[in-house]
């Protein structure tokens, strides 16, 4: 069996998310469950028919066995892989085994953060991860992570092919526009590319607009096979392909700072899907910083590598672009409670499914998600998405 | 006894630092240099990884100035090194203002006493 033959096979069939903003009083797992239960119901399902369970969370090694018991399930298949916020585009695949061989017949994955007004909040979560999973070669130094990781992958971007601050606040002000556009993102202010390149700076070149919100947020979709979607309750949307890369884990590890394992998983996930960039009608990249925009219109192949910065020029992936880039605001502006990529994914089917009101990205048949992870884009998982027409 | 030859790489490799020594490994199979320290070659899987003493000298591939309340410390610079052996590292560059720490520029390694531990931190080499 190859990639290939898993192509269209298995389909999205239900999404949730919950607690988006702020959940104050909630815990990660009470604003998990909520979505859960949306996606288990919008798929037209009950949660005892979620025999196959993928999940992850940043504050428990082994975060399935949390959420099996509270959601009071027993799943046959178990996926609890962490690769950081990417994972959950990542759980697909083997996810996608499973079903075709008949492993399990429903799969829930689910994630969930209350991150920013939780009692134990961001700051603590960070300090709590430093002592568990140290990094000798890098504390000392006290990079600002992750924005500093990412802050000299720009650097480098700017220095290698000439992209500039504008540029990346143009990616920044694309998705406020889209933003302003979806009820359920949290930053809706009109924002111009002045006032970014005013603000106060992070760590070069990023100031706070470059980087992603802290948010809550909790986010679930529920696979299955395509023959038994066909009978269920909303408009399947059929994964033709899913590939994961993980190149590193810290940003000295990063071969060259220009070039993300997207190039990798894209490559894998375009030829698997049979279809290539330019066939896409709605794009979601896992924006946890400006550069990623443009690593990931570079890497999946969209432009020439070091063409990126001018590709997002004149809100060229903004409303009314010539391309749709994050169309719920992205976690610029919408959300990004720790971990962002069941959120790209349910954009992506939400699109494809014409659900999407103001912001719909009309006859939107085919879409690609890039989902990004570590500190600094060290995994990529790429899926890329199709409505039963475009199969 | 030379703490070097006590523990595993990481703890040889801090040992040395502790005692002012900048080392880094050379993989005896593939003779590629190797940083971090390791027990296995990433390059060749070999076992036999030998400690050298690296020239020190090297340049800033990127940078970026942390951002820091003056109350706190000020802004800091966070920078990666490769070194002229091939490896690249996390450092940070000092006896200049961190804004002034610039990609393409010429810097030396020296071991400073940070709380007492061995550092490798930078200077930039003086123009020719």
């Amino acid at each position: 069996m190859s990639l290939k033959d898993l192509r269209g096979k298995i389909a999205i069939v239900g999404v949730g998310t919950a607690g988006c903003g702020e959940a104050r009083g909630m815990t990660d797992l009470e604003i998990l469950s909520q979505a859960a239960k949306l996606a288990v119901e919008d798929a037209g399902l009950t949660m005892k028919d979620m025999d196959g369970l993928c999940t992850a969370n940043l504050m428990s090694a082994i975060w399935p066995l949390n959420v099996v018991e509270y959601l009071g399930i027993q799943p046959k298949f178990v996926e609890g892989t962490n690769i950081g916020g990417s994972a959950f585009v990542a759980h697909q695949l083997p996810a996608m085994m499973a079903l075709e061989a008949g492993v399990c017949d429903a799969v829930l994955v689910c994630y969930g953060s209350t991150q920013r007004t939780g009692t134990m909040g961001r700051k603590e979560r960070t300090a709590a991860r430093n002592v568990l999973d140290p990094n000798p070669y890098e504390a000392p130094y006290q990079p600002f992570n992750p924005p500093s990781s990412y802050a000299m992958i720009a650097a480098r971007h700017m220095y290698q092919y000439g992209t500039t601050r504008r540029q990346l606040a143009e990616i920044a002000v694309a998705f406020r526009k889209w933003a302003q556009l979806n009820p359920e993102a949290f930053s809706r202010d009109p924002l111009d590319i002045e006032t970014v390149l005013k603000a106060r700076m992070i760590s070069d070149p990023f100031t706070a607009y470059d980087c992603c919100l802290v948010t809550d947020g909790a986010a679930a979709y529920v696979m299955t096979r395509a023959d038994r979607a066909k009978t269920l309750k909303k408009k399947p949307v059929h994964i033709l392909s899913n590939a994961t890369a993980v190149w590193h884990r810290s940003v000295a590890n990063m071969r060259d700072l220009t070039v993300s394992p997207s190039k990798e998983s894209g490559e894998r996930a375009f030829k698997a899907a049979g279809m290539g960039p330019k066939d896409m009608d709605v794009v979601q990249i896992y924006d946890a910083f400006s550069i990623n925009v443009i690593l990931a219109l570079e890497d999946l192949g969209f432009c020439k590598k070091g063409e990126g910065g001018s590709f997002v020029e004149n809100g060229a992936i903004g409303p009314g672009g010539k391309l749709p880039v994050n169309t719920n605001g992205g976690g610029l502006s919408c959300v990004h409670p720790n971990m962002y990529g069941a959120f790209a994914t349910i954009e992506a089917v939400r699109q494809l499914r014409g659900e999407c009101g103001e912001r719909q990205v009309k006859g939107a048949k085919t879409a690609v998600v890039n989902g990004n992870g570590g500190n600094s884009a060290s995994s990529q998982s790429t899926s890329v998405l199709a409505t039963a027409e475009a199969l | 006894m030379d703490a070097k030859e006590q523990g595993g790489a990481e703890a040889r490799y801090q040992a040395a630092l502790n005692e002012g020594r900048f080392l880094i490994q050379r993989c005896d199979g593939c003779k590629r240099h190797v940083f971090y320290p390791r027990v296995v070659c990433p390059h060749c899987g070999s076992a036999s990884l030998a400690w050298v003493e690296p020239k020190g000298t090297g340049v800033v591939y990127s940078t970026t100035t942390v951002r820091r309340k003056p109350e706190a410390g000020g802004d800091y610079d966070v920078s990666l090194i490769d070194l002229d052996e091939g490896v690249r590292m996390m450092s940070r560059v000092e006896g200049i203002a961190p804004t002034e720490v610039k990609i393409g520029m010429r810097v030396r390694a020296k071991v400073i006493d940070n709380k007492g531990a061995g550092l490798v931190v930078f200077t930039a080499e003086q123009a020719k």
